[in-house]
């Protein structure tokens, strides 16, 4: 087990340094000149020469890179023209020139909300995707699992924004239930902000239930059909205490599993929900400064989203393994 | 059994590859009511998106004509008439604002949608095979460097490297081919890992063994022994990602990061239609029920192909102990 976990660990730190490779690579090697991206279509060529010393593009591109491992250890400074420095603060992930701020600090302010609205649509997610999948596994071949069925393949094929789009059309325009939801933070009012998450909880949640229901069905019925249940049968044990009881371990492995994951791509990945309900979390972040074409808020927060992925995979395989001693042995 | 099996179909898909198999996989996807349906809509939309010109021309409307008195300005540009402007002329109405002619808008809009999805799906099949053959034929070295390579690929969640390239691409630099690049090249990370793991598998057994033996170079197995029956599984995600590359177009076309206007697309239409959700609905619910539609339509036909393609389904064999079936 020791032997696994450490693998893992270590195949989960080669894959996020390859990672920032890649991401350099593609972002400040690439051809086009980063410098006159990040300035703009205005900026004349001293401005550009001044940005290019500040983003350190005059380096090579392997001192380039190991400057932002040196960042990410032990921090590092960034010129600011006229002989000063600006400090980042270790881990570095850059330095964004047209927010003034530290990008690392910027992600920080910003994890709240994506965390407020990840946690939630877990929450969801684990309750109706999971539910839905042991009712469908209990009802088979009923029209409760014919209707189940459908509606999940619906689910899993509709982009996420159509459903945030027809609920905020429903419930806020039409029916006037909520207003259009406004992000508060939870210090700050704790009652307004569940109300204003609520559509973006339910649009997410739901969203993700489609694929949780299938893989809840499917795992469920899977641990039906083994030995152990069958003696269980045998001995008279009914059909809902076999599927509630029993066969449902056989779903609890992959379901934790999934969800890891899934939470790990949410903290960055929920760009489309982030943007639709206007919530200011990472997602919100990078299409924000894609827009003005601030590259070291960009570099950095996709180096993060990269981050959580993977730490999150390593840790569904963790407690993949924790739930199912096989894996590990394997 | 396992003599049977190999002797007629050395693939692990039940339907043997080359001529024919085309055919049959279509008989057996046609035995389902749905799939037919699916494929059916679809069959339709591809029509209409390249006939859009032809349907432009006889309509009269040209997809970036501006009609300013079509819309009531005095209400910011809300769609004169009812149901968004419906008329004789304008199908489905005008988009609100502009007074542009919807249907065809929708039209070309379904041209981008198609062209992006199997595009991309055709880049991303193509840089899966190549990456999952070399990882399982070349050595050691080269088999560690590339799983490392697509657990990198699989790490990157594609929306976001999508819209962060978005950034330092060259602005003059065509969108649709962007798009197709952008979800192809990054996507391929779960293609590649299947075509391995399946390439391991298949390179033990005796045809490609009697190959080998037979003086034939690692290219040359790959390419006429290993490809023909990897068609199976290729197609089948292949088939299972084309719901999931249009998905992507639209949500980079909603984020704005997507195809650039005046060139129509549903994601981007979508986009512009949140601030008309009272005044005209009909602008919300056109493009979004037609991505819906299309969209279950290549999920259902794709679900389709693999359950057609799939050994365990449909095959006069059984296979295993018999646990399966019940699953």
């Amino acid at each position: 087990m020791t032997r696994f976990v450490l693998q893992r660990i270590g195949g989960a730190l080669l894959v996020l340094l390859a990672l920032s490779v890649l991401i350099h690579v593609l972002f400040y090697f690439a051809p086009g000149d980063p410098a006159r991206l990040a300035c703009g279509e205005r900026c004349n060529p001293q401005q550009i020469a001044q940005v290019r010393e500040q983003l350190g593009l005059n380096e090579s591109a392997v001192a380039q890179y190991l400057h932002f491992l040196q960042g990410l250890v032990a921090g590092r400074d960034y010129s600011a023209g006229a002989g000063q420095a600006l400090h980042c603060d270790a881990p570095c992930l850059g330095f964004s020139y047209q927010t003034d701020q530290q990008v690392t600090g910027l992600i920080l302010t910003r994890l709240p909300a994506t965390l407020s609205l990840a946690l939630g649509a877990l929450a969801i997610w684990l309750l109706v995707g999971v539910g839905t999948g042991l009712l469908s596994a209990l009802r088979r071949g009923g029209i409760t699992e014919r209707l189940l069925t459908v509606l999940t393949l619906a689910g899993t094929g509709t982009p996420v924004f159509i459903l945030g789009l027809l609920l905020l059309m429903a419930v806020c325009a039409y029916l006037q239930w909520l207003p259009f939801p406004t992000y508060v933070p939870l210090t700050e009012d704790p009652e307004q902000w569940a109300w204003n998450l609520l559509l973006p909880w339910l649009t997410l949640g739901l969203f993700e239930s489609a694929k949780y229901a299938r893989l809840t069905r499917s795992s469920t019925l899977e641990a039906l059909a083994e030995d152990h249940i069958r003696t269980f049968r045998a001995y008279g044990v009914g059909e809902r205490a076999l599927v509630t009881r029993h066969a449902v371990r056989g779903a609890v492995a992959p379901v934790i599993a999934l969800s890891a994951v899934d939470f790990g791509t949410m903290i960055g990945g929920a760009v489309l929900t982030e943007s639709l309900f206007g919530i200011p979390g990472l997602g919100k972040t990078l299409i924000d400064a894609v827009r003005v074409v601030d590259l070291p808020v960009v570099v950095g927060v996709v180096l993060a989203i990269g981050a959580a992925v993977v730490v999150a995979g390593a840790i569904a395989d963790l407690l993949y393994a924790a739930a199912d001693r096989r894996v590990a042995l394997a | 059994m396992s003599i049977a099996l190999e002797r007629s179909a050395p693939a692990p898909g039940a339907v043997p590859p080359g001529a024919g198999a085309g055919r049959q996989v279509w008989r057996r996807v046609r035995r389902r009511p749905s799939a037919l349906a699916a494929a059916a809509v679809l069959a339709l939309l591809v029509l209409l998106a390249l006939a859009a010109p032809l349907l432009s021309h006889l309509t009269g409307q040209d997809p970036g004509a501006y009609h300013d008195d079509l819309v009531d300005s005095a209400r910011g540009g809300v769609p004169l008439g009812s149901f968004g402007g419906i008329s004789a002329d304008h199908w489905l109405g005008v988009e609100p604002g502009t007074g542009r002619d919807l249907f065809t808008r929708l039209l070309y809009g379904a041209r981008i949608s198609l062209l992006v999805a199997l595009g991309a799906v055709a880049v991303q099949t193509a840089v899966g095979v190549g990456v999952g053959l070399a990882a399982a034929l070349g050595g050691r070295f080269a088999g560690r460097l590339i799983g490392l390579a697509t657990d990198v690929m699989i790490a990157l969640p594609m929306l976001v490297i999508g819209i962060a390239l978005t950034a330092v691409v060259p602005p003059d630099f065509p969108r649709p081919l962007l798009l197709i690049l952008l979800i192809g090249l990054f996507d391929w990370g779960g293609t590649a890992r299947m075509v391995r793991a399946q390439t391991l598998a298949l390179r033990g057994l005796d045809f490609v063994d009697a190959a080998r033996l037979s003086g034939n170079g690692t290219l040359r197995i790959a390419c006429r022994e290993l490809l023909p029956s990897l068609a199976a599984p290729v197609i089948t995600i292949a088939a299972i990602k084309v719901p999931t590359a249009m998905v992507a177009e639209a949500s980079l076309s909603f984020l704005g990061v997507g195809v650039k206007p005046p060139t129509p697309s549903w994601g981007q239409m979508l986009s512009s239609a949140q601030t008309w959700f009272r005044a005209d609905p009909a602008y919300v619910l056109l493009p979004a029920g037609l991505l819906f539609v299309t969209v279950l339509a290549f999920t259902v036909l794709g679900d389709a192909v693999r359950t057609a393609l799939d050994p365990r389904e449909g095959s006069r064999l059984r296979v295993g102990t018999g646990k399966e079936s019940k699953a």
